[in-house]
């Protein structure tokens, strides 16, 4: 197992390398002068010169990526035109909120898609089934910021239900101590149980949007592989040798069908990630989002460069995880190294 | 399980005949694909016409209506500087159809022909497409296609090529999987053997083998794109105003929902949402028409 | 063979048979409506009672068995009669009482047995979920029982292999866990369905030796289905005969075959390759082939008088080919390698072998799966490079041309290939017309639209393919008639040597018989030589003059076929011939 986890690292450091040198083309990239672009509108002629040469932007290219290498090894994004701190201060910061969100839809549309996708799959053409397929075809079409609009303007507008949509927690109450940056898990340790419940209340929308957006693909995968399964040679050798529907289905088809949902998952991160930018504007979530698309109207570049890689590397890390989840359940995989 | 394919085909018919007996067929079983068909003739109805055949002109604003509801002159009601919301959402359907296409378009010449080269020939092309499909698979996918439009500047040509870029490994490896899996067939070796050389096997046996998929997953991909399009011009990317686009008018509503004005943003959103369910159907649809497994 | 002279039916006492199937129909309800897989059928099975039901494709003998388990697919159902099991009625029986039947009672194996075991589950535990299921040992003692039941099916070190995951194991071993899996519970009834499809000869004779021995000494009672008539011909006492959904004919092993009574069991009996019979003994007596079959049949016999000349077509030397081993090749891999014991990079697949193809000769190369024999024809067709040695053709050195620049050499139109599947082999977006064309757009000296099409209606004609089938697309053709138009396209050129790899391993027996025979007529009339590439010596015997055994990627006999099959000198030879069933003539 542990030359697994070594390999799958080995595997992961040329996509990292590769994440790296993409952001730092995406820079060189910016049209006409990135000097001008980071000094902003009005910077004079003097600033956007001494701009260039405290960026490097007056070296060669292959001198200004080992700047931009080393920078990064320091822990160095550059600073943020509007508000002046540095981008890794402000991406630390606010990182928690984003992965608090993004977690908690990630596991409201597993809650939801694998009972439906298993249920659908065993029960082919029963109302369940029929949901599912409804579900998943409707699911992939919604754009995810007009799911959270529409939630909005039912609960909060309408029904009154949910909290305005205006960040984490209501300002009348202070977050929780902070221990691991989550509120809701903070709140729990604090044992305060009121910041959880308003914490819960203002995270219940976002990550019902992000859990709608995401459950479309699992809940189809789920389907998909477990009626594929259920219908192989080895799910028949079980039933003709008498096991229970229930050792059958969960024993032998579950386990089986879970490995193509795993590797959806990594295709449903990369989603879930993007959608969380989306999401964040909509319910103005203070993440790293946020933040990028602040610095976006802004014309603020170091924030969305520092954004981007950061975004990168997260998912690189979540690809890492879901490789090796695929690892402890097949065991091909696991002996082949 | 040979014993259950019962049935001998039945070889009357010809090919495209058959075929389209079979089109029929899908279509009749399964009339949501028939719907999903005449939505999109509607769709590009509205993308070719659009313009001339709205009520108001779709960036003429009229304060003196500002914020109402849908009514029998506004049918889907005015924004906040009184443009109509109807002609709006109508007119927009061209700019985010050609967003769509485009970008199809341009990801199928340069993932699809890349990934079927890699598929085929293996060796350094398949090492350097499948480094490059990687490296972009390493970003999430929306965040890669911000930062590209944002580098690159705020046009809507960046779009089109942003979401080009970011469905590229799809592409490719859909197309390198099927071109590499047909690399040994059987017909591919006898078409060696009938002497033609490796280009002409590659353009004459193995790429219309894998246009039908690949048909399916431009229709497929259609969607996500104009999603994609409309995600970035929501946060400020892309597509500026007061250009109507289905994307930035959600933006522009959505201050609004919070206090009751829905129509400003409901329209255009639904206006996406059916487009995209529109060619997600399409896809499935097709894909039950050239799926070798649903025909018997 | 001592397996054949064992129990006799006729010594047991009548009682109730242990399976009575009366009446049965069973249906399927597809999207053209209906179809009636099964048709009132009746099959009994005594007590240790071995059956064999044996038909082609499509006959319905596997439905049969599902239906008697109950686990028919979804759009399947039992639509009539009645399906008795030790006084069960299996029809009307519950859920919870088929669910004890199975496994317990009666249990069975499949084909494909590497499919049959779930891939992610120790195989050792997947026994126990079935001894688990029906109760058969105390928790405590489940895992020594999975292990005895391993070393039962001759599993060697059981207690090692019951971590083994199915991806671990032969396919023969699979099968062999399979079988444990279906006789754990020491069941009434076993259920073969094609137990042995898909595995080399010698693994087939081992496994339905140790399923014989096991029921035998359990006395259980088996039913086999299969389409080999030589397997039940050895392996069973009574035999049931299916076509097209309806039971023609049942009757003792010992006379089915001396005396076939109904038509369509006297048709599959000649199909059947076996030893002293003639290629055109396979056809049935009357068929249109047999009566049309000109002047190219010499006196009867396909190959009595050969004119084989002794100029030499084809000469091998010393041929190898090289493959670096799978899966360790990569320099990470290589990084994380511990210990001693670095296996050797460098696999051989053909190891050094030489022979010759003359001018008109047949020559079978013959051998199990990974023998080398597929990489050897593959070399000598040009289509992959050989490591080392020579391929000498008509004198030229073409082992010398790299395999991609040979395709469009003028050469290239004299050696063509006849491919083991014929629906891989024709690209399915061309016609039967096309594909048989593509050759001749290619390297052929005719030119101009009426003329190729004027050939490829000549060729047709030469192969027996209606020419009206010629614009038909190949999933609108049946497996015999894209085996036509695969030959077909394999003679456009008039080349001088075929390779025929396996070219009728996917067909029906009575389909292969025609399409063998069609061979042996185009080769006697064009004059071409054969490299006939199979598995199976008895169908090589029929076509070729020569015979070359192939083992581990070396040559391990070659002769004259009728010297190699009647006095084999290598003992290998003789395993494989012996592991051959062939029904009692």
């Amino acid at each position: 197992m542990l030359t697994v986890i070594l390999k799958r690292l080995l595997v992961a450091i040329p996509s990292l390398i590769g994440v790296v040198i993409v952001t730092f083309l995406l820079t060189r990239a910016l049209p006409g002068d990135p000097a001008a672009y980071f000094a902003g509108p009005a910077a004079t002629k003097e600033a956007i010169q001494e701009i260039r040469v405290k960026l490097g932007l007056d070296k060669s290219l292959p001198q200004q990526f080992v700047r931009y290498v080393r920078d990064l090894a320091h822990g160095d994004l550059g600073q943020s035109l509007t508000t002046g701190q540095p981008v890794v201060t402000e991406i630390r910061n606010r990182l928690p909120a984003s992965a608090e969100l993004t977690l908690l839809g990630l596991i409201v549309s597993v809650a939801i898609a694998l009972p439906l996708g298993i249920f659908a799959a065993t029960k082919p053409n029963s109302w369940i089934d029929h949901t599912c397929r409804i579900v998943t075809t409707a699911g992939v079409s919604l754009p995810v910021f007009f799911t959270g609009l529409i939630l909005v303007y039912v609960f909060y507008y309408l029904l009154g239900w949910a909290p305005a949509p205006l960040g984490r927690i209501d300002v009348f109450f202070s977050p929780p101590p902070s221990v691991t940056g989550f509120y809701l898990i903070d709140s729990l340790i604090a044992g305060d149980l009121s910041t959880f419940r308003a914490a819960l209340s203002q995270i219940f929308l976002p990550a019902l949007t992000l859990g709608i957006f995401s459950l479309a693909p699992i809940a189809r995968m789920t389907r998909a592989s477990m009626l594929a399964v259920l219908a192989s040679d080895f799910v028949r050798t079980a039933r003709a040798s008498g096991l229970t529907t229930f050792t059958v289905v969960v024993t032998y088809a579950f386990r089986n069908a879970m490995l193509p949902v795993i590797t959806t998952l990594g295709m449903v991160f990369s989603f879930l990630l993007g959608a969380n930018v989306l999401v964040e504007k909509v319910f103005a979530w203070p993440g790293i989002g946020s933040y990028a698309v602040e610095a976006l109207i802004s014309s603020d570049f170091a924030p969305v460069q520092g954004f981007v890689l950061t975004m990168a590397i997260m998912y690189v890390l979540l690809n890492l995880l879901i490789d090796l989840l695929y690892g402890v359940i097949d065991p091909r995989v696991r002996l082949e190294a | 399980m040979s014993e259950l394919t019962l049935g001998k085909p039945e070889a009357q018919s010809s090919g495209l005949a058959a075929t389209l007996k079979h089109a029929r067929y899908i279509i009749g079983e399964n009339p949501v694909t028939g719907f999903a068909f005449g939505l999109f003739v509607l769709i590009v109805i509205a993308a070719v016409l659009g313009p001339h055949i709205v009520p108001y002109d779709p960036l003429a604003s009229d304060t003196a209506v500002s914020l109402k509801p849908p009514s029998r002159a506004h049918w889907f009601g005015t924004d906040q500087l009184g443009r109509d919301v109807f002609s709006r959402v109508v007119s927009a359907t061209r700019l985010d159809f050609i967003i769509a296409v485009f970008s199809v378009v341009l990801v199928f010449l340069m993932g699809g022909l890349a990934g079927v080269a890699a598929g085929f020939f293996g060796g350094w092309t398949d090492r350097i497409v499948s480094r490059i499909a990687d490296t972009i698979m390493a970003f999430p996918l929306f965040v890669l296609a911000m930062g590209i439009v944002a580098a690159l500047g705020n046009t809507v040509q960046n779009i089109i090529l942003a979401t080009a870029i970011v469905n590229f490994p799809l592409y490719a490896r859909i197309a390198r999987t099927e071109a590499n899996v047909r690399r040994e067939a059987g017909f591919v070796q006898a078409a060696r053997l009938a002497g033609n050389g490796e280009f002409r096997i590659l353009l004459g046996h193995i790429l219309p083998n894998i246009m039908p998929i690949m048909i399916v997953q431009m229709s497929l991909t259609m969607g996500y794109a104009i999603l994609n399009a409309a995600g970035l011009s929501f946060i400020g990317l892309g597509v500026r105003p007061p250009d109507a686009e289905w994307g930035i008018m959600v933006a522009e509503g959505a201050a609004f929902m919070v206090s009751g004005e829905w129509w400003v943003a409901l329209f255009p959103g639904l206006a996406l949402m059916i487009a995209v369910f529109c060619f997600n159907l399409l896809g499935d649809g097709l894909r039950d028409i050239v799926d070798p497994q649903r025909r018997t | 063979m001592s397996i054949t002279d064992a129990p006799h039916i006729s010594n047991a006492p009548p009682a109730l048979p242990l399976l009575d199937i009366k009446n049965l129909t069973v249906e399927f309800s597809t999207r053209r409506g209906i179809v009636q897989a099964v048709k009132n059928i009746n099959v009994e099975v005594a007590k240790g009672e071995t059956l064999a039901i044996v038909g082609e494709s499509g006959s319905g003998k596997s439905v049969t068995s599902f239906a008697v388990m109950r686990i028919l697919d979804r759009a399947g159902r039992i639509a009539e009669g009645s399906v008795m099991f030790s006084g069960i009625d299996v029809r009307a029986a519950d859920d919870d009482q088929m669910r004890d039947l199975r496994g317990r009672e009666m249990s069975m194996i499949f084909q494909n047995p590497r499919a049959a075991l779930n891939p992610i589950r120790k195989v050792g535990v997947q026994i126990e979920d079935v001894l688990r299921q029906h109760a058969q040992v105390d928790s405590s003692a489940l895992t020594d029982k999975a292990i005895e039941i391993l070393d039962q099916v001759r599993i060697a070190r059981p207690r090692e292999r019951y971590h083994a995951y199915p991806f671990e194991l032969s396919g023969g071993m699979c099968q062999r866990v399979v079988i444990a899996l279906a006789l754990a519970c020491k069941p009434q009834l076993l259920i073969a369905d094609e137990p042995t499809t898909g595995l080399d000869v010698t693994t087939q004779k081992t496994v339905m030796d140790l399923v014989t021995e096991l029921t035998r000494q359990q006395g259980m009672s088996t039913i086999l289905i299969t389409h080999d008539l030589g397997l039940a011909a050895v392996y069973c006492d009574r035999v049931v005969v299916m076509e097209k959904g309806h039971v023609v004919e049942t009757a003792l092993s010992s006379t089915i075959f001396k005396a076939p009574s109904h038509p369509y069991t006297r048709k599959l009996m000649r199909a059947t390759p076996r030893p002293g019979v003639t290629l055109r003994d396979l056809l049935p007596e009357d068929s249109a082939e047999a009566k049309k079959a000109p002047a190219t049949v010499k006196s009867g016999n396909g190959h009595a008088a050969p004119a084989v000349a002794t100029t030499p077509l084809l000469v091998i030397e010393k041929l190898v080919k090289e493959y670096p081993r799978q899966g360790m090749t990569t320099s990470l891999s290589k990084l994380f390698r511990r210990g001693p014991a670095p296996e050797p990079e460098i696999f051989r697949a053909v190891d050094g072998i030489s022979f010759t193809v003359n001018r008109g000769e047949s020559v079978g190369l013959v051998g199990e799966s990974g023998c080398g024999k597929s990489t050897t024809s593959t070399m000598v067709m040009r289509l992959i490079d050989k490591s080392d040695g020579l391929i000498q053709f008509d004198g030229e050195d073409i082992g010398a041309i790299p395999a991609k620049q040979f395709a469009t050499l003028p050469l290239r139109k004299r050696i063509q290939m006849v491919f083991q599947d014929p629906t891989d082999s024709l690209n399915p977006r061309y016609t039967a017309a096309r594909a048989i064309a593509d050759p001749i757009l290619r390297l052929g000296d005719i030119s101009g639209r009426n003329a190729i099409r004027a050939r490829c209606e000549e060729l047709a004609l030469q192969v027996g393919l209606p020419v009206e089938f010629l614009d038909r697309f190949p999933h609108q053709l049946s497996g015999g008639q894209k085996a036509r138009v695969g030959i077909a396209r394999a003679i456009a050129l008039h080349p001088d040597l075929i390779i025929l790899d396996e070219p009728t391993a996917a067909l029906d027996v009575s389909v292969q018989a025609v399409v063998l025979n069609l061979l042996q007529d185009l080769k006697d009339t064009l004059g071409m030589s054969y490299l006939f590439v199979s598995h199976d010596l008895n169908v090589v015997r029929l076509l070729c003059d020569r015979v070359i055994v192939m083992k581990q990627g070396k040559i391990v006999e070659q002769g004259p076929t009728e010297r190699v099959l009647f006095a084999p000198e290598a003992q290998y030879t003789r395993d494989l011939l012996d592991a051959i069933p062939h029904p009692t003539v």
